[in-house]
């Protein structure tokens, strides 16, 4: 690791992140890399594991994807590959293989963002640097999937993840992505760090599903660099409990004609804080985003939706749109749609609406014979499931399934 | 004691603080169509919503007897389990919610199950739908036809005892309105003979148009939140025709 890098992360130890509660580091335990056991396949990791992934969308049986990255704490434990387009494996293998990876660590998310990502930079340079690598050929297309797994499996503790997704010039990539717990788990930290670099022409899809367990903290930490012509969509879905998740991932559309789509379902329930929020930057001439958001609040959770664009350059464009039903007096959604522009010819807005279930929804469906809360619980499934845009046919139709899956519990 | 499917005696109803119906008695026998009139805000719908059991509308007086069962204080659910069903004169939009999710719970099928029935989709192409229009979000977007038309086609899939119409008829076309006559007329089981009908209706309607395809055995004109006069259809039809609500004003005078 660059000395720059690591003293920036020093400097940085005790800064607090700009929203979130400030959570104490000393709390969790830095497990070693070699805690848990290497398998060929991912249907040879533990059972335990194994159940939860299906409910993040990630396939044991590894059918119709490319390939397969999970990590267990803080180890990386099962990699394979099965495609001739991508490349995935594990970041420490990858630093080995590519000389050149070292110029992408650290240069869409700085290491001094906050106290998280200073940690994770200092851990990876003292121990072993975890999480995956990713990479699409020039000029390939892959339509099956890769996916990636962070799981947590012991009590207590910190795990750290750093991946790195390069597409590379005209390349189309599609990545599934999910977190979880294991079910004995009550308390930990994930801080993850991703950094994603499309080139000229390169697509990337993301989508991911978080299932924490209800009292585990999350920071993730995320910057995405648009070349010439990309397009890079995420999908991000959280349904189920968790103690806080705060986030603020951030595109940097620099690119001509770089193009940008946050898709968000949120559903806040039983004490979950939840802080989430998307930024795109246009600084390329063209470029364009679109940022949607769907938020549920229930039981006592807070869920503030965030989102900020600015368009920095002339001939951009771009939306923003959070829509949240708040459904008990005890919770709260707080949503903050900032817009920023800082030059002429540029078309950008905003639409957000807080509110509660229309009782006449509630009514008609009664009509037709389901009780108040099936009315209810069938309006908000459908508030949330929104239409996902920009991925192939079969991959938009196992997505939908999974947002279905995810939405049960709503 | 012969029971009739729905009895209501002496009902009044109030609605946002003001009584909207006074006095309604209205007795529905198995088998009977019933067709309900009267100008704009005479309380029509009021009725229909109040059958349905909608918590806005509170009966202060009265009550209504369903299958001998007194179900003025009944919920909606219930009702309509019981075998209530209604298509509205304008029913919501709901974000999301596909026609088809609600067509799944209408015909008690498993709201996972992939597909609908391949009865229910035979009734999705009477109503000239195709499998496209399923996956819309109910009412959004929808024009006046396929409100109309949805609207049947949901109680077609739900089959209930009792079904009240409002205006089904209203802004739709001339071809469309024979289209759901010709359906009505199923779900009112006119094809049986009339003694051997089970399923009763109620429908309300301005233009009388659809009652040329549909017969109705008893017409209401419903003035000021009051049952005016009852009598044939026909000729009530055509008294409203020569000489509009006027003559109805007078015959509440009488009575
Ligand atoms: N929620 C409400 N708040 C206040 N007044 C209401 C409400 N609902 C109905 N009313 C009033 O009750 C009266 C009857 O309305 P209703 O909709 O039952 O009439 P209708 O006979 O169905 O008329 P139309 O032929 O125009 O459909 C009207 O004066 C109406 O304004
Ligand atoms: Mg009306």
């Amino acid at each position: 690791m660059l000395q720059s890098t690591l003293k920036k992360a020093e400097k940085a130890k005790e800064k607090k992140a700009l929203y979130g509660e400030d959570i104490d580091l000393e709390k969790f335990i830095k497990e070693e890399a070699d805690e848990h056991e290497n398998v060929t396949k991912a249907t040879e990791v533990p059972k335990k594991v194994q159940e939860s992934l299906l409910k993040i969308g990630v396939d044991p049986s590894e059918k119709e994807r490319s390939g397969t990255f999970i990590q267990v704490d803080q180890s990386g434990v099962c990699t394979t590959c099965a495609s001739e387009s991508v490349e995935i494996m594990g970041l420490n293998v990858a630093l080995d293989k590519y000389k050149w990876l070292k110029d992408y660590m650290w240069k869409a998310v700085a290491p001094d963002t906050d106290k998280y990502t200073a940690q994770a930079a200092i851990r990876e340079s003292k121990e072993y640097p975890s999480g995956y690598f990713i990479r699409s050929l020039p000029d390939s297309k892959e339509i099956f999937p890769l996916q990636a797994c962070m799981f947590i499996g012991d009590e207590q503790v910190m795990q750290t993840a750093h991946n790195i997704i390069v597409a590379e010039e005209n390349s189309e990539l599609h990545i599934i992505t999910g977190c979880a717990t294991g079910e004995d788990v009550s308390s930990a930290l994930h801080v993850g760090v991703s950094e994603f670099y499309l080139k000229k022409g390169a697509k990337i899809t993301f989508t991911m599903i978080h299932n924490w367990a209800e009292q585990v903290e999350v920071r993730p930490r995320t910057g995405i660099m648009v070349g010439d012509n990309a397009t890079y969509i995420s999908n991000y879905i959280l349904t189920s409990p968790v103690k806080s998740i705060q986030s603020y991932p951030t595109a940097y559309c620099t690119g001509e004609n770089s193009r940008v789509v946050f898709q968000s379902i949120l559903g806040g329930l039983k004490d979950s804080v939840l802080d989430l929020g998307s930024r795109v930057l246009l600084e390329g001439s063209g470029s364009s985003a679109e940022m949607i958001s769907r938020a549920v609040s229930k039981d006592q959770s807070q869920v503030y939706s965030r989102g900020h664009l600015a368009g920095r350059t002339q001939n951009v464009k771009g939306h923003l749109e959070c829509h949240g039903l708040v459904l008990s007096d005890d919770s709260m959604i707080y949503a903050v749609p900032e817009l920023e522009g800082s030059a002429t010819e540029l078309e950008m807005s905003h639409e957000a609406a807080v509110g509660k279930i229309a009782e006449e929804e509630v009514l008609y469906l009664t009509s037709r014979g389901l009780s108040e809360e099936e009315a209810a619980s069938m309006i908000v499934r459908g508030f949330l499931s929104m239409d996902i845009t920009g991925l192939p046919p079969e991959l938009a139709a196992e997505t939908k399934n999974m947002i279905d899956m995810s939405l049960k519990g709503m | 004691m012969i029971k009739l499917l729905l009895e209501i005696t002496d009902l009044a109803v109030e609605v946002s603080g003001k009584e909207v119906l006074t006095d309604v008695d209205l007795y529905i026998d198995k088998g009977e169509t019933h067709v309900l009139l009267g100008p704009n805000g005479a309380g029509k719908s009021t009725l229909f919503m109040t059958l349905l059991g909608f918590p806005k509308y509170k009966v202060t007086r009265g009550e209504i007897l369903f299958k001998g069962e007194n179900i003025t204080n009944y919920s909606t659910t219930d009702r309509v389990r019981m075998g209530i069903g209604v298509s509205f004169q304008n029913p919501p939009a709901i974000r999301g919610v596909r026609l088809e999710d609600i067509l799944k719970v209408e015909s008690g099928a498993d709201e996972d199950a992939e597909e609908l029935d391949p009865e229910v989709m035979e009734l999705v192409h009477k109503l000239k739908f195709d499998e496209k229009f399923l996956d819309r979000d109910v009412n959004l977007g929808f024009s006046g036809g396929e409100v109309k038309r949805s609207e049947i086609l949901q109680l077609l899939a739900q089959k209930p005892d009792f079904i009240m119409f409002d205006e089904p008829d209203s802004g739709v076309d001339i071809e469309n309105v024979e289209l759901l006559a010709e359906q009505i007329n199923i779900l009112l089981e006119k094809d049986k003979k009339i003694g051997m009908r089970e399923k009763s209706g109620l429908l309300i309607t301005h233009l009388g148009y659809i009652l040329n395809f549909v017969i109705a055995d008893t017409a209401h004109v419903l003035m000021d939140g009051k049952i005016a006069c009852s009598g044939n259809p026909a000729e009530i039809l055509d008294d409203i025709r020569k000489e509009g609500f006027k003559g109805c004003v007078q015959c509440c005078k009488v009575h």
